[in-house]
């Protein structure tokens, strides 16, 4: 199993504290918006990095991050 | 409309009944009841996929939906808001039972709580109405737009909120109208079905290919004698689809619209299905197929086509709603002959910024068709950065 991290894009508005908590995992583009380093629609979240990724998701303001377990 | 026969069109959807109950049997007998078994059987083994774009076998949708524990909901999906497609129109103004009856085979096989097709704003409503009267469905006149017809934007409506795509983490196949599992399928796909339902999969085989089975509308545009919707068997070449329409000086063809790609005229023999289409990133999508006229710049086309669907953005997603503007402003200057060599550059890291970060289709549709348009055009474009137009043979600037 790995964790991915998924964007809703429709209620994400680039505050960007997500990219900031996991810089591994997450980049900004030129808008502010949290752009996936891998290129991944859903990017992996390292092992070491997945506390740092429950906490973005909870600290996101517009609740538009959610962590998952999926296969591979 | 054209009538002109070659020998690829094919007449198992448009030649029907119009809104005349009665002779629609007699041309295609009673509705038959089938069990979910027998109906998931026969859409299997007749290999049919969705006929609004994404090209889904249809088979592992209905099972999908098909699974749950709760009713669920049947979504015919008319609402066509690509500019260049009329088929679905067409089709449900000459042969709206044949619609109607794949929606009612599906809701009685599914046991499903309401069956609704959904139709643009645009829409003459009326003979679909009429062959509704006594069925146990719903006719749904909803607001359009480009991505008015996406799968959730389509639930979001039908719920009475409004026309713009959500999230699809969570499938419509699993919480879609209502909270229950909803199957949305296109019109054409209906008919389709309906076809199937009576005649079987093998009869539905003997046109297409093994894996491109059936027959597909297709509406066709631009630079062409005589556009209209025409039915062909899916093994076709691009040239014998195009031909009745009487292309003139064809110099590339937009194969699947707005998040389409295109085939330069030398591909004009390739085989509309998708193995062959995957060598120009086309797929047969909705079949729309756009001829571009030799004393047309494709740059000019692009950019106002990318214009518009910079325009018809749900402007939910941050990336599609300032990437698409850029890439069009990059493209425009790029038609008009504006002597910068990053630009071509410029658009693909856009489409790179732009690609698979937005809840629908669009962004990255619009980005296929945006590479395609760079890929084909390739001598065009380096042709503009030098100032001139080989099409229109003027200056670009």
């Amino acid at each position: 199993m790995t964790a991915r991290l998924h964007v809703d894009w429709t209620r994400c508005d680039g505050h960007g504290s997500c990219a900031e908590l996991l810089p591994d995992v997450l980049a900004v583009d030129d808008f502010g918006f949290p752009v996936s380093r891998s290129g991944d629609r859903d990017p992996a979240v390292p092992r070491r990095s997945v506390d740092a990724a429950r906490h973005a998701v909870r600290n996101c303001p517009l609740m538009a991050l959610r962590l998952y377990d999926a296969a591979g | 409309m054209t009538t002109t026969t070659a020998p690829v069109l094919t007449r198992r959807l448009l030649d029907g009944t119009g809104a005349d109950g009665a002779a629609h049997v007699a041309r295609y007998g009673m509705l038959p009841r089938l069990r979910l078994d027998d109906l998931l059987r026969a859409v299997t083994e007749s290999g049919l996929t969705g006929r609004g774009g994404a090209g889904f076998p249809t088979a592992i949708k209905v099972r999908a939906v098909a699974g749950g524990f709760r009713r669920p909901i049947v979504v015919g999906n008319a609402m066509e808001g690509e500019p260049l497609s009329s088929k679905d129109a067409v089709l449900l103004s000459r042969n709206p039972h044949l619609v109607l009856d794949g929606l009612e085979i599906l809701a009685r096989a599914m046991r499903a709580k309401r069956a609704v097709l959904a139709v643009g704003p645009d829409f003459d409503a009326a003979p679909v109405l009429a062959a509704a009267r006594g069925r146990r469905l719903e006719v749904a006149q909803l607001e359009g737009g480009f991505v008015a017809g996406q799968e959730t934007a389509l639930v979001n409506q039908l719920d009475g909120r409004p026309a713009v795509p959500r999230d699809p983490f969570t499938r419509v196949t699993e919480s879609g109208v209502d909270g229950r599992p909803t199957l949305v399928l296109n019109a054409e796909t209906l008919a389709q079905l309906a076809l199937v339902a009576r005649y079987g999969a093998e009869w539905f085989r003997s046109a297409g290919t093994p894996e491109d089975a059936g027959t597909s509308l297709f509406t066709i545009s631009g630079s062409v004698a005589r556009p209209g919707v025409v039915e062909a068997d899916r093994g076709s070449t691009l040239r014998d689809v195009l031909a009745p329409t009487q292309p003139v000086r064809p110099a590339a063809v937009l194969v699947g619209g707005y998040h389409g790609a295109w085939v330069p005229v030398s591909g004009l023999d390739v085989r509309l299905t998708q193995r062959e289409l995957t060598a120009y990133g086309a797929s047969v999508g909705a079949g729309v197929l756009h001829v571009l006229g030799s004393g047309s710049c494709p740059l000019s086309f692009a950019a106002g086509v990318v214009e518009y669907l910079a325009g018809e953005s749900a402007r939910q997603c941050g990336p599609c709603l300032n990437g698409l503007p850029r890439m069009a402003a990059d493209l425009r200057r790029l038609a008009a002959g504006t002597r910068d060599a990053s630009l071509p550059a410029e658009v693909e890291r856009m489409s790179a910024l732009v690609r698979g970060r937005g809840a629908c289709a669009h962004p990255d549709g619009t980005v296929r068709f945006v590479a395609s348009t760079l890929d084909v055009f390739r001598a065009h474009v380096t042709a503009h950065l030098e100032g001139w137009c080989p099409m229109t043979a003027r200056s670009a600037s």
